[in-house]
């Protein structure tokens, strides 16, 4: 029985699963806003209060006690200082892996991309030890280089395939106008690829941003970002979930509406180009 | 200027990424395999020692290095599964447009925006504690007796916190990857007469081939480096049931400061990377050379 017209039930019933699925695999990230901002009392009730009187209370608390906005600082300049440092070696690289390529420039791809499975584990110790003769646990400038190079791959990836998509033709005529390489680079490719550049240093921004291994390793409290302020809500049973929820929601949000705006350009950076 | 001659002081713009990422990688990873032979305690500091190949004597000895290796493969092995099958179909779901596409797309992949730690805990505490949690009084709702997540089932509860966070990034590799699906290919297809599961079987799962192995491997490389999830919500317990490589390694180095037995853990899991190395490089390596 092929069916010509579409079957409007079907559909319906199609359009709700997804609108469930969506809103169950949202539920937590729901219910984490929610419960930040109830009291503790109604944060650990039973049955859970859907109805409650809105708090500010513990935002308030979390400004005022946890000492967030030094971890906050933590990260903007640690994630911050990463992407700059990050986009600073791969866009020189990717120039010139996109246009004076050699016989070797693939292996060399290829071989950055082999970097990015080396497990973190496989070197803390030495990393850990190599920090802490230079006087740089617990600092921001290692966590910043340390997260650069973790995404130094998938940025001379992700800039690679965006410079491969400009017509060398542009290069040319820039370079017959009397250009030199400098030049060409700033007033011609940089302008021609800032889409591709700009989701190229979100995409180092979120990872950064949301890095847990190194940054739970090597910090204690005067370079902690976000990340480990979140993890010293880990031991209290029970006692702090508002508060627990209000950091994380203050520490997520702004990575969260940076990843909606930029989901369409990340699938070629997470993939190494390989999904467009 | 002669145009060859030009071209070589370009392609030293490279060298700069190249070196460090060198650094990065060949200075550690020799002092690890430098350490692992080593008798090396950060608390007797003089005492260091050639030992040869006892540290990794040790941890093939050492009860709790088997079970992290298991761990690790069952948390890599059920996290693939889970959020392929579970992307796929999800997916081909909200492929088609109808209203609000554009917001469920959002709420769909916003966990993968999420850093491990919150994720972990608002799992563990919100949802998953066995009092107060919102699921124990899901479970309460339909008679059943609310199940204590992290004591009972330690791995499970892990394996469901880190397939929340990666299900998002199978959904939008897949949902990306179907727009470029050939809808006249599509059309023809219902014309002639074809249903859901043939139109699934043989346009849909083949068109889908490489973003699978791609979402595979991706994942395969953060999956074998699980850590924060564990380190705030089990410390690898209890007992060991929730301790995978990374965290095994952990406690080697920086809570019993054994350098020598961590780095030898160390390298066994590059080597485990390593084996799943082999299979991505070559994967890319092919989507690269056939452009």
């Amino acid at each position: 029985m092929a069916n010509k017209k579409p079957n409007h039930a079907a559909r319906l019933l199609r359009i709700t699963a997804s609108w469930v699925v969506a809103l169950i695999i949202f539920f937590p990230i729901l219910w984490m806003v929610l419960t930040s901002f109830k009291s503790e009392l109604d944060a650990f009730s039973m049955p859970p209060h859907f109805l409650f009187t809105p708090t500010l209370e513990n935002y308030r608390e979390i400004l005022a006690r946890a000492n967030y906005l030094h971890y906050a600082w933590n990260s903007i300049v640690t994630a911050g200082g990463a992407t700059v440092l990050g986009m600073l070696l791969a866009v020189p690289a990717a120039y010139a892996f996109a246009y004076h390529p050699t016989r070797k420039t693939k292996d060399v791809l290829l071989w950055m991309l082999s970097t990015k499975m080396l497990p973190g584990v496989g070197v803390l110790v030495p990393i850990y030890l190599i920090s802490r003769d230079l006087n740089m646990l617990d600092s921001k400038t290692a966590l910043i280089i340390i997260f650069a190079l973790i995404n130094l791959p998938i940025m001379v990836w992700m800039i690679y395939t965006y410079f491969r998509d400009i017509p060398y033709d542009i290069l040319e005529a820039a370079r017959m106008d009397g250009a030199g390489t400098w030049q060409t680079m700033f007033r011609v490719l940089i302008p021609v690829s800032r889409g591709g550049l700009a989701s190229t240093a979100l995409l180092c921004l979120i990872l950064s941003w949301n890095e847990a291994f190194w940054s739970l390793n090597l910090t204690t409290t005067s370079a902690a970002p976000l990340t480990a302020l979140v993890a010293s809500f880990s031991s209290p049973e029970g006692l702090f979930w508002a508060k627990l929820s209000a950091v994380s929601t203050l520490a997520c949000a702004p990575i969260l509406v940076l990843g909606w705006l930029s989901q369409r350009q990340l699938v070629r950076g997470l993939t190494f180009g390989a999904v467009k | 200027m002669n145009a060859r001659v030009r071209k070589r002081p370009e392609r030293l713009l490279a060298q700069p990424a190249n070196i460090m990422l060198l650094l990065w990688m060949i200075v550690p990873l020799a002092m690890t395999l430098y350490f692992s032979t080593q008798y090396y305690n950060l608390l007797y500091p003089g005492k260091s020692a050639f030992v040869g190949l006892e540290n990794f004597g040790y941890f093939f000895n050492y009860p709790s290095f088997w079970t992290s290796i298991l761990n690790t493969i069952v948390l890599v092995g059920s996290v693939l599964v889970i959020t392929v099958v579970g992307g796929i179909g999800i997916s081909v779901l909200v492929d088609e447009t109808f209203p609000g596409q554009g917001i469920v797309r959002m709420l769909l992949i916003s966990p993968f925006f999420i850093m491990p730690t919150v994720s972990a805990l608002v799992w563990k505490n919100l949802l998953m504690n066995p009092v107060s949690g919102f699921l124990a009084w899901v479970w309460k709702l339909f008679g059943a007796t609310p199940v204590n997540w992290f004591a009972d089932w330690p791995l499970l509860s892990v394996i469901v916190v880190v397939s929340w966070e990666w299900l998002p990034f199978a959904i939008l590799i897949f949902v990306t990857a179907l727009q470029s699906l050939d809808r006249e290919q599509l059309e023809a297809a219902r014309m002639d007469g074809a249903r859901g599961l043939a139109i699934f079987r043989y346009l849909t799962l083949p068109h889908l081939a490489r973003p699978i192995a791609v979402v595979v491997m991706v994942e395969a490389i953060f999956l074998l480096n699980v850590f924060a999830e564990i380190f705030v919500t089990t410390n690898g317990g209890p007992g060991d049931a929730t301790t995978n490589i990374p965290y095994l390694v952990y406690t080697q180095a920086l809570l019993e400061f054994d350098v020598g037995a961590a780095s030898a853990g160390g390298l066994v899991a590059v080597v485990l990377a390593n084996i799943m190395a082999v299979f991505l490089i070559r994967l890319i390596g092919k989507s690269l050379t056939e452009r």
